[in-house]
């Protein structure tokens, strides 16, 4: 239930009052309840839980983590703070 | 997006967290990680087995089918033989055993139990099949909390009458308090599960920290993400500092996600809640408010007395509080397998035995 992958919105429609999207995870399609991400647009990622949208994911989030890596590897982070 | 994420399953930067981990240790440190989806990244991706030696890592209770009360399986069991009703439930909960039999058995014997990815879709059988009741076994954490919850609002709104749900929403803060209040503790360090905090943030963590003094990470759950979290709260214990951090940015904020959280306040509120094998913790669920009790399973179906009866052999309710490890357990592989499961920790695919069992750990 926790291990849930990004999927990318191809679609957003409306069933009766709920806002709703169709979501691809790797080739899978899936419709998802959107009501949680009212700002959620086609070509956004999301990250989905029982058919719910919980939290929406940019490329440049993603890769702000990983930008991080200099520093680690630079052994430039201080032991008492976050590299975060 | 896709090609990003993959970095997150790179081999090459989870060594390099991994050899920074190991420089920083100096001394034992028992980490545990509350989610049981986390629990089972850990052990699919080997990490394990490459943490230093010095690293424990506690499997916490963090899996709602575990946790999931006997009370509560043998209520779905009593409602879904009930003729009338459509039953739909997340897979795992099928398999898991009630005092007398479990949901498949159910099944076997002609009741009609589905299983749903999701509530939304289980409202959609409810409005194809008027004529029957379609009850929902609405499990889980924080984060299906609002998938569950816009079900019953939807229901509401929609006036599907003939579809309610079984609660049995459980919350992470409360089982943190229990475990760290609790005089067996060994836990001195927490990753905090990413996508419960996805959904609530994280500031209410922080009184935990500082409380207990106990550094918590929240967590997400590529391999790269699990490693950064593990380094980030060797840093805080080696350093002595008990405060939040977030490991998982991407996803989580300090202020979660409010528009999920309004569907939750809109529909749930606090309870006290028993936990399969470690009983009850005060304020730890959610029940359905007074509002929404038309579309409460409980109050719908008859089902108040209900006499439970626990296996005798299982020790899941040790496993769930980190005090013993699945292969201490003298029915693991043998007598408790997934096939047949003798306690909900070997059906789930977040269970601790499962885990172990599946990725031959010993």
């Amino acid at each position: 239930m926790c291990l849930a992958v990004p999927g990318k919105i191809l679609k957003i429609y409306q069933n009766d009052t709920t806002k709703m999207g169709v979501v691809d995870f790797g080739g899978v399609e899936l419709d998802v309840c959107l009501e949680a991400v009212p700002d959620a647009a086609v070509g956004n990622y999301v990250i989905v839980h029982a058919g719910f949208a919980i939290s929406t994911l940019t490329d440049e989030e993603a890769q702000e983590t990983l930008d991080l890596f200099d520093q680690i590897d630079a052994f430039q982070d201080e032991d008492n703070e976050s590299i975060f | 997006m896709n090609a990003i994420l993959d970095k997150y399953r790179s081999a090459e930067l989870v060594e390099k967290v991994l050899e920074q981990i190991r420089n920083k240790v100096t001394r034992p440190w028992a980490i545990m990680e509350i989610c049981g989806g986390q629990t089972h990244a850990f052990m699919q991706y080997g990490l394990t087995d490459m943490l230093p030696k010095e690293i424990e890592l506690i499997h916490g209770p963090g899996c709602p089918v575990c946790v999931t009360s006997l009370e509560l399986v043998d209520k779905a069991i009593a409602i879904a033989s009930n003729p009338n009703v459509i039953f739909t439930s997340y897979g795992d909960m099928l398999r898991v055993p009630g005092s007398d039999q479990d949901l498949f058995s159910v099944r076997a014997s002609g009741g009609d139990v589905r299983v749903v990815y999701s509530p939304i879709e289980s409202l959609r059988i409810a409005k194809e099949n008027p004529d029957r009741q379609v009850v929902f076994f609405g499990i889980g954490f924080e984060t299906t909390a609002p998938s569950n919850a816009i079900s019953v609002i939807k229901a509401k709104t929609e006036k599907i009458n003939n579809y309610s749900m079984l609660v049995s929403h459980v919350c992470v803060p409360p089982a943190m308090h229990a475990i760290l209040g609790s005089s067996s503790n060994r836990v001195q360090g927490f990753l905090a599960a990413g996508h419960v905090c996805a959904v609530m943030g994280f500031a209410e963590y922080e009184p935990i920290a500082v409380q207990y003094h106990t550094p918590i990470a929240v967590t997400g759950f590529e391999p790269l993400d699990l490693v950064l979290g593990i380094y980030e709260t060797v840093k805080m214990l080696e350093s002595g500092i008990f405060e939040v951090r977030n490991a998982y940015p991407r996803a989580v904020t300090r202020e979660g996600n409010k528009a999920a959280q309004s569907i939750i306040r809109e529909t749930l509120e606090p309870c006290n809640r028993n936990w399969r094998g470690i009983g009850e913790i005060p304020m730890s669920g959610w029940k359905l408010k007074r509002e929404y009790a038309d579309y409460d399973a409980e109050m719908r179906f008859d089902v108040a007395d209900i006499k439970t009866k626990e296996s005798e052999i299982c020790i899941s309710g040790l496993i769930l509080q980190g005090l013993k490890k699945p292969f201490e357990c003298s029915a693991f592989g043998n007598l408790c397998t997934p096939q047949n499961p003798l306690g909900a920790t070997m059906v789930s695919s977040e269970g601790a035995c499962s885990a172990y069992y599946r990725y031959g750990r010993k």
